[in-house]
């Protein structure tokens, strides 16, 4: 479907990848813990590796919460853009189809959020 | 089926109104907030300018209204001597 | 046995006879220019009228009715705003987080109004009938007077309070206020029929209510009389403009039949949007009134479920039925506030005013009112955040949220039967993907996703190095905030020092 306009309607994207400066933004979102009331957008190389990401970013973002000093990576279980997915930790974003504005969900077994509840 | 409804301001104006209202809509339904008063009425309701009239104990021109209002649902029929608010009777009758 | 003097001997024109001189015969078939060069905008939606005419303002308000009662309410406002300003008004309100409301207030719903002003202005220049044309300029006037009178009544809280001071600016910058923004100027940025369906139909009449009874009803049992009174001013023209709502849509259904699956589009699309918005207007009435009113499911069961069923039970005899994922709007009625008082908790530090946890009078309120949802998923998350509170650990989210294409807030809403999994949605336009917080976000994009790749999405304009700079310090500082002040919680804030600072002054020397 289209808009309908008075005259010919066709613009650029506003979030292209271009318009990062050479970053890609990724939505990461550990499931089950909704004291983070919403998917972090994270912009990031498309060349790192993903295991940084786990060791140097995610933990700035995540450790206000009791139960991320329990999280176990090994176990963790991922959805990337609504596909199951088991990420290559050496491998880069690109490497692992991660592309920009791709959505990444995370479960930690065992670790359901404050009172089980989700939070 | 469905109510009709008008919502009005906790103003002296105001409680006359909805005196007026109640008086000529026995079905009327009220409820008290702070600062305004709702009524509910199945299917229409009617304000007549001259119930407002001696109520007001001045002449009264419908269009004050306006001064008193806060909401309202259903369609307004309007004119000189009468405020109404109705739901069409039966629906599909006026299909366009 | 009657008082009234008798009636004068020359006979009034009636309401109807005045109506019809100020609307009818006042157009005419241009010669100079053909009819689609002066009305350019007119049929390119695909609305057919073949007889503007058949249009009629229910209140048949004449010129100088309207100058007369505008000029009267007018009087009744500015002798109240006066008297509030000499009697220190604010002094009386029930406590200071109140007022946090009225920042939101004025930086997110003001500005609308004078984006009405703009919007009724250029479709009233717009329509070929005198009727529409008189009633959208009327409107437009009284849209400009409801910025200027919330404006200037809430100018007196601006002397005393934070984050009051630059309303507009904000607006047109700060994160959260790219919700309201957007979706006013998605409407103005339509043709002048699915403007009307959108802020005269599905905004005005159908949602507008959930804005400013509870809204108004609230400021009074929290002791704003100002606010009040700016509310009812600019609320008695509301009743007009809800009129014109209904109006405008039975006069398009009527018109043509053609029109029926236009509009419904319409109509489906604004009340999606419009609900969206008023997801700000469900925090405020359960979270930042000290004393409430209801809560906001039972004003979502009075103002939509049941006059809603009216509304379009009536409109059903056209072939328009209610609009779509009204069924998902009111699963979504027992969480709604709580998840939205949620992502503005996690990014108050990047807010114009301040939040807090409620007290455990205040759960106990929400419980009450939330049985099956506030024990179960929200007490537990909001008490860990009290308890950190409590260690000097207040828990504020340090990273940006995703958020949604269309409706611009953080994904925090969850699944339609599950309140515990954030709900995703996305779609790819030419090669590249959007993500939305629902379905009925989701359909919006898809209809018309030439408009909506275009939207400003602040935490990716914040990525693109487009608002300032990288640090939250440098984008508060763009948006006109003052760090420490108008940002964080409550408690600490100078808001909440300066009114205990009062409540102790009043406890020693009563007046
Ligand atoms: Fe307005
Ligand atoms: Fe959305």
């Amino acid at each position: 479907m289209t808009v309908t306009a008075i005259g010919r309607y066709e613009f650029k994207s506003r979030d292209r990848l271009e318009n990062f400066h050479g970053n890609q933004v990724v939505y990461w979102h550990w499931e089950e813990h909704l004291m983070y009331c919403a998917a972090l957008a994270l912009p990031l190389p498309p060349s790192m590796p993903f295991r940084t990401v786990l060791t140097d970013i995610l933990p700035g973002c995540y450790n206000l919460h009791p139960e991320w000093s329990r999280v176990e990576w090994d176990t963790v279980t991922w959805m990337l853009d609504q596909r199951p997915f088991k990420p290559v930790l050496d491998a880069s974003l690109a490497a692992n189809n991660i592309g920009h504005k791709s959505l990444l969900r995370f479960w930690t077994p065992g670790l359901h959020g404050i009172g089980g509840c989700a939070t | 089926m469905s109510k009709v409804s008008i919502t009005l301001q906790n103003t002296d104006e105001g409680r006359l109104l909805v005196e007026a209202i109640v008086a000529d809509n026995p079905a009327a339904e009220v409820s008290w907030m702070p600062a305004l008063t709702k009524i509910d009425c199945e299917d229409r309701l009617s304000l007549r300018r001259e119930t407002i009239e001696a109520r007001f104990g001045r002449r009264y021109d419908l269009q004050e209204l306006q001064l008193s209002l806060i909401s309202l649902a259903g369609n307004v029929e309007e004119d000189d001597d009468s405020f109404t608010l109705a739901w069409a009777q039966g629906a599909g009758s006026r299909k366009a | 046995m009657n008082a009234m003097p008798p009636l004068p001997k020359q006979r009034k024109l009636s309401l109807k006879e005045r109506y019809a001189h100020l609307t009818r015969g006042l157009g005419w078939e241009t010669t100079y220019q053909p009819m689609d060069k002066v009305f350019p905008y007119v049929s390119y939606e695909g609305i057919k009228i073949h007889d503007w005419d058949a249009w009629e303002d229910p209140f048949r308000l004449t010129m100088d009715a309207y100058w007369k009662y505008q000029a009267e309410k007018e009087r009744k406002l500015y002798a109240v705003i006066e008297s509030f300003a000499q009697n220190n008004g604010h002094l009386n309100i029930t406590d200071a987080r109140y007022v946090n409301a009225l920042k939101l207030f004025l930086t997110g719903v003001s500005p609308l109004e004078y984006s009405a002003h703009r919007g009724y202005a250029h479709v009233g220049r717009h329509f070929v009938g005198a009727g529409p044309r008189i009633a959208c300029q009327m409107q437009a006037i009284d849209e400009l007077r409801h910025a200027q009178t919330q404006i200037h009544t809430m100018s007196h809280y601006n002397k005393f309070f934070d984050g009051l001071h630059d309303p507009r600016h904000m607006h047109d910058r700060v994160w959260y206020l790219s919700v309201p923004k957007s979706f006013f100027e998605d409407a103005c940025s339509a043709g002048p029929f699915e403007f009307l369906t959108a802020i005269s139909f599905s905004f005005e009449y159908v949602l507008t209510n959930l804005l400013f009874v509870p809204f108004m009803s609230g400021a009074a049992y929290n002791g704003d009389m100002a606010t009040v009174t700016f509310g009812f001013s600019a609320q008695s023209d509301e009743a007009r403009h809800m009129t014109l709502g209904l109006e405008i849509i039975k006069f398009m259904l009527e018109q043509d039949e053609a029109n029926v699956p236009i509009i419904q589009k319409w109509i489906d699309k604004w009340f999606w949007r419009g609900y969206r918005l008023l997801g700000l207007v469900s925090m405020m009435m359960d979270y930042m009134l000290p004393k409430r009113i209801m809560s906001w499911a039972e004003a979502w069961e009075m103002y939509f479920e049941q006059a809603g069923d009216a509304l379009f039970e009536d409109l059903s005899r056209y072939g328009i039925r209610k609009p779509k994922y009204h069924e998902v709007a009111s699963k979504e009625k027992h969480r709604l506030s709580h998840e939205v008082w949620s992502i503005f908790y996690n990014y108050t530090h990047a807010a114009a005013f301040h939040t807090w946890m409620p007290t455990e009078e205040e759960m106990t309120w929400l419980s009450a009112k939330y049985p099956d949802t506030f024990d179960k998923y929200y007490r537990p998350r909001f008490e860990c955040w009290t308890e950190m509170q409590a260690e000097g650990k207040r828990f504020y989210n340090p990273t940006l949220p995703q958020l949604c294409v269309t409706c611009q807030i953080p994904m925090g809403f969850t699944e339609p039967d599950d309140p515990t999994t954030i709900c995703f949605r996305s779609a790819d336009y030419k090669g590249e993907r959007y993500h939305f917080c629902s379905d009925g976000c989701k359909d919006i994009f898809q209809n018309e996703p030439e408009k909506y790749i275009q939207s400003w999405l602040p935490v990716h304009q914040i990525y693109q190095g487009n608002c300032g700079g990288a640090e939250v310090k440098d984008v508060l500082a763009w948006y006109h905030l003052n760090f420490g002040t108008d940002n964080f919680d409550y408690e600490g804030s100078p808001d909440q020092k300066l009114w205990e600072e009062w409540q102790a002054q009043k406890a020693t020397n009563p007046v």
